[in-house]
């Protein structure tokens, strides 16, 4: 048994033992769990992938005249921002589109640029058009503005992602007769091949499946910088069907996370275009567990083929909402290139990517053996599989007339 | 027998050709219709794989130039950007000549050209912009 302080500690004398999430299940093997336990002070996780409920806030400062684009309209390199806050703050969020962009006007449509992309551009140091109207007051007397405008020129420059981190997810298949364009990729008619988004045994909610150390105020590696949890993701759904080990069987915890664009890196915040079906962002997240106990351990040595997901039906069964799997099957099964469904062999291939989740886990074990990123105590644990959450659809209610006229 | 593979531009006057008709009949060499896009009356592209003795391939190409048909080496026009690449492997179970290909240890992407057939379902699918068509 270790304590978060004690294993700060260690990292600081330069002598904790840090270990990725692949490394630590050979680690484990060789010397068995509970020694492993003991030598073992933290395991580093990663994940790349898109993450469509994320976004950032941004203060742009005060131009002279002022001008109040709160209430108003506003719009970055011709993508629209949300301007329901306050004087100079807006919102962009990583679907956003430009209002002139054909879309599905000629299907399936290329979204070749959008919120996301416009974070990767800022991120990247360039500087984007900001364009803005308003109505005009006393105080903010101004009604137009068009300027260019950098991350170094703001105030603030804050990522904010309502939902990111999916601890498991959809194997996407069709089986209509017709090729579908969907958020998990092109999808070939009849079972022509099968999309993932998980990396797996390196995925952070699956190293820590049942959020004993994840939680409100945990530290993160977060799009190259330094972020934070700051809540359960929306969509957080911990009483799902589970394995003896605690690794959900379907797409189960999120997490809300912030941090400080502008000490962001672009190689870890991608925008990125799903043709057909829209604009997104894809983030690069790792998060290191701290080795408290053995059965925290054991599960952050957790390997692919111990991890299960369901085949779901992207033609039919997921937008008409009906929960049918097609079958289960492991990650390691989906990662060897070819899985069986309906006795048919399909192609498999990810949107999530592992190679980078690798590097990321590999940057967090450096920083922390470097001394340079300690750990935290989450200050509250995020809701688990004892929380009674129920996931809800959304049930449509007919408007009724209070006063008949 | 040596193999090329080309991308024939036709302007709209030339649409009506049996080009490929004479570089079997003529020319004595073997016709791989890889792609095509042809209108009537507009520009067409066809993308072929042409087998055959060296000479006969010269003289066909000479054929081609002189009928006014812009040709192109196949090879120079899908390009892999590698450093937008995010190796997700999203286009790799669709290209259909595994041009595009996952070394399973690293999980990372490959990209052989000389399978290319240039279908462009990797420009399709690819969430980064990664792959890019130079015709």
């Amino acid at each position: 048994m270790k304590t978060v302080e004690e294993i700060n500690e260690k990292i600081k004398k330069g002598k904790a033992l840090v270990l990725t999430a692949e490394e630590v299940i050979d680690f484990v093997r060789h010397k068995g769990s509970k020694r492993a336990a003991e030598q073992v002070d933290v395991v580093t996780t990663g994940t790349f992938g898109p993450m469509c409920s994320s976004g950032a806030y941004f203060n742009v400062g005060h131009s002279k005249p002022r001008i109040k684009i709160g209430g108003g309209k506003a719009y970055l390199n011709g993508v629209p921002v949300y301007t329901g806050l306050a004087a100079v703050d807006i919102l962009l969020g990583a679907t956003a589109i430009p209002d002139d962009d054909p879309r599905n006007a000629v299907f399936p449509g290329q979204f070749a640029y959008g919120g996301g992309h416009v974070i990767e551009e800022l991120v990247a140091g360039k500087e984007v058009r900001l364009t803005a109207t308003a109505y005009g007051t006393d105080c903010y007397p101004r009604k137009r503005i068009e300027t260019r405008i950098s991350l170094e020129d703001m105030n603030e420059a804050v990522l904010f992602n309502p939902r990111n981190c999916y601890q498991n997810y959809n194997v996407a298949v069709n089986v209509s007769d017709r090729a579908i364009y969907t958020y998990m990729g092109v999808l070939q008619p009849r079972l022509g091949n099968a999309n993932y988004c998980s990396a797996g045994q390196l995925n952070p909610l699956f190293c820590d499946p049942l959020y004993r150390t994840i939680g409100i105020g945990t530290r993160i590696f977060l799009g190259g910088g330094t972020g934070y949890v700051i809540w359960n993701g929306t969509q957080h759904n911990p009483c799902v069907p589970r394995t003896d080990l605690g690794m959900p069987r379907v797409p189960a915890g999120t997490i809300a996370v912030i941090g400080d664009l502008k000490e962001m890196h672009p190689r870890w915040l991608r925008g990125t275009s799903f043709r057909g079906y829209g604009v997104n962002l894809t983030v690069g997240i790792g998060i290191p567990i701290p080795i408290l106990d053995e059965e925290i351990l054991v599960q952050a040595a957790v390997r692919d083929e111990d991890i299960v997901t369901q085949i779901v039906d992207y033609s039919q069964s997921y937008p008409q909402r009906e929960s049918e799997s097609l079958g289960e099957v492991s990650y390691a099964q989906l990662k060897s290139g070819e899985i069986t469904v309906d006795g048919k062999q399909v192609p498999t291939a990810s949107l999530s990517s592992y190679a980078m989740a690798r590097e990321i886990a590999d940057i967090l074990k450096e920083w922390i053996q470097g001394g340079q990123f300690l750990l935290t105590e989450c200050v509250q644990r995020l809701p688990s599989r004892d929380s009674a959450i129920v996931f809800k659809g959304l049930q449509e209610k007919p408007f009724r007339a209070r006063n008949p006229i | 027998m040596p193999t090329t593979k080309i991308v024939l531009r036709f302007p709209p006057e030339l649409t009506d050709q049996p080009v490929t008709y004479k570089l079997i009949k003529e020319y004595d060499l073997m016709v791989n219709i890889l792609r095509g896009h042809i209108t009537p009356k507009e520009e067409g592209m066809l993308v072929l794989e042409l087998t055959g003795k060296k000479q006969q391939l010269n003289r066909g190409m000479k054929y081609l130039a002189n009928l006014g048909v812009e040709t192109q080496r196949l090879s120079k026009d899908i390009r892999w950007l590698k450093d937008r690449c995010t190796h997700c492997t999203a286009c790799t179970s669709l290209c259909p000549v595994h041009a595009l290909w996952v070394e399973r240890d690293t999980m990372m992407v490959n990209f052989d050209r000389d399978k290319c057939i240039a279908c462009e379902m990797c420009i399709t699918v690819c969430p980064y912009s990664a792959m890019e068509v130079q015709f």
